[in-house]
């Protein structure tokens, strides 16, 4: 498998591949799978009736990893992509998804990922998500992920997910249902700019005894851009839920954040936290009296904060 | 060689009139010299040191530094001329790590190691620092020994510190007089600027000036000046009618 100059950079952005991926893998190209590998404990097949694929990891797989990016360098393409994980108990491994979309066309690019992942008892999962948007055509490049996680007893998922350039429109969902002892951690890091347009909005139900969510949010809004972050967790059981929304505003940029708290259990312990303002002048000015501009200055500041 | 040039600054105040905090304040910092500036609080020297940084402008006068009129120099180009300021209550920041700041104070990629010694010259054991954010899971103490290691780092030739020794008690004085007697031994014509009430960091001056009221109210060699401070009831006494006024 050889990658073209704009596949190997795409897939440099969202999945810091610069080669062919250790592990297992599928790697998909203006709709068409163009390698895949499975191992002894990951195994890929295609779906039949719709456009995706399984993966399937074997209970007790251990320190490996499936790399699932994919790429989109055609203007005017759309596709929606159905991924499901199922991941066997006790099993440990990370899950390196993304896409990227190079249009330098006039007609909108669109990708569609709906990743559903089932955990079994005890399963542990890192997932990262990158997306990532190039090119100077007019064409929009819209990326619409769906993330949808059901976690049995005592299992853990992080979802780290990213998108800090070039995708003009978002609007991402995700949803999680834990059961007894389960964990999520959500780390999302989002950037706007131009007239981009981005919505998140999460829900997360906590349904067994002692499973707990931890989602934060950092976000962004350069320019004209807006985002709109929509956290709800709702607490079915004695459990602990923690939201937080992180903000930063420049120059024209909007942002709403919404926060939702259900508990329908005494024992249910939920948090919100939400703060959006613009880059503290303090910040700007300490940072310069140690010899920065205050351009640098702010680079320094939202490189660190989208850290 | 900073100099002061008749350095006037005030705030507008309601009823349109104005509120002068530095009045016609004449000053020489000669190269070498460490030079404290003490005076009850709310008499100006805050804003004075400000004023020396460029984070406020003087309403009039000049500012000189070797022989430059820098009066009009934003922060970044008075910060790259070899001026260094440590704040009195250092800035937090959401992300960035105590590593990066060390980095870009010193302008250049630090090393792991070199950054560390930085941090174990302000007495913090250097590892258990250097990743940490500086957010406020660090205390007062911990933000304000990472602020005087990032003056050292930068090793300019003027640094200001406005008031070193607030929130580090635990830490003891001794440490904090030997980073800045090290100060000098490590750059030549290093001249410091310390605002402190704190008669073991007069003590250590060669040269005292009192500010009160927004005016220089006398200075000279510490021999001179220090004798007077002590022999009055407290440093923060002696100087009226600006009692129960904010620092500035």
């Amino acid at each position: 498998m050889k990658f073209d100059e704009i596949q190997l950079r795409l897939l440099e952005e969202v999945a810091e591949l610069h080669d062919v991926p250790e592990g297992a893998y599928n790697i998909r190209s203006d709709s068409q799978a163009i390698g895949r590998r499975s191992t002894d404990h990951i195994v890929i097949t295609s779906k039949k009736d719709v456009s995706g694929i399984d993966i399937e990891i074997k209970p007790g797989t251990k320190n490996e990893s499936v790399h699932i990016p994919v790429v989109l360098t055609k203007s005017g393409l759309k596709e929606v992509v159905y991924n499901d994980f199922y991941v066997g108990e006790d099993a440990d491994v990370l899950i390196v998804a993304g896409c990227g979309i190079d249009n330098c066309g006039a007609g909108d690019s669109q990708h569609d990922g709906v990743h559903r992942f089932f955990l079994k008892k005890g399963a542990k999962v890192r997932y990262v998500e990158k997306h990532y948007g190039s090119g100077n055509g007019v064409g929009k490049r819209i990326l619409n992920p769906v993330t949808e996680a059901y976690l049995d007893e005592g299992a853990e998922m992080t979802m780290e997910m990213v998108q800090i350039k070039g995708v003009d429109d978002t609007e991402r969902k995700t949803i999680a249902k834990l059961k007894e002892n389960a964990k999520l951690v959500v780390r999302e890091r989002l950037m706007t700019h131009d007239n981009q347009n981005a919505v998140s909005a999460y829900e997360v139900v906590l349904d067994g005894e002692g499973s707990s969510a931890d989602v934060v949010s950092r976000s962004v809004a350069r320019d004209d851009s807006f985002q709109k972050f929509d956290a709800k967790i709702v607490g079915n059981a004695p459990c602990y839920g923690h939201t937080e929304c992180d903000s930063i505003i420049m120059n024209n940029g909007k942002i709403l954040a919404v926060p939702g708290l259900q508990a329908n259990h005494v024992d249910a312990s939920l948090l919100h936290e939400a703060a959006i303002g613009k880059i503290a002048g303090e910040q700007l000015v300490k940072l310069m009296t140690l010899g920065l501009t205050e351009q640098e200055a702010e680079e320094q500041i939202i490189n660190g904060f989208l850290r | 060689m900073l100099e002061l040039k008749n350095v006037s600054f005030a705030v507008p105040e309601e009823k349109g009139k104005d509120k002068e905090i530095v009045k016609d304040v004449s000053l020489k910092i000669e190269d070498g010299k460490l030079v404290v500036i003490t005076g009850p609080n709310g008499g100006g020297k805050s804003t004075l040191a400000k004023l020396i940084m460029g984070i406020e402008k003087p309403t009039s006068g000049k500012i000189l530094f070797n022989g430059e009129d820098i009066t009009d120099l934003s922060v970044t180009d008075r910060a790259k001329k070899g001026i260094s300021f440590a704040f009195q209550q250092p800035v937090k920041f959401k992300g960035l790590k105590v590593l990066d700041l060390l980095r870009i104070a010193s302008g250049k990629k630090l090393a792991v190691g070199d950054a560390c010694k930085y941090l174990s010259a302000v007495g913090l054991c250097a590892r258990d620092y250097i990743d940490r954010e500086l957010n406020s899971s660090l205390s007062g103490g911990e933000l304000k020994r990472i602020e005087i290691a990032q003056i050292l780092s930068r090793a300019t030739s003027l640094s200001i510190f406005d008031e070193p020794e607030a929130g580090i008690d635990l830490w003891s004085f001794n440490n904090l007089i030997k980073v800045f007697e090290g100060m000098r031994r490590d750059v030549q014509d290093r001249s410091i600027i310390i605002i402190s009430h704190q008669e073991r960091i007069l003590n250590i001056a060669d040269e005292i000036v009192v500010i009160g009221g927004g005016k220089v109210d006398r200075k000279g060699s510490k021999e001179e000046i220090l004798p007077t401070l002590l022999g009055s009831a407290s440093v923060l006494n002696f100087c009226t009618g600006t009692a129960g006024e904010e620092e500035v």
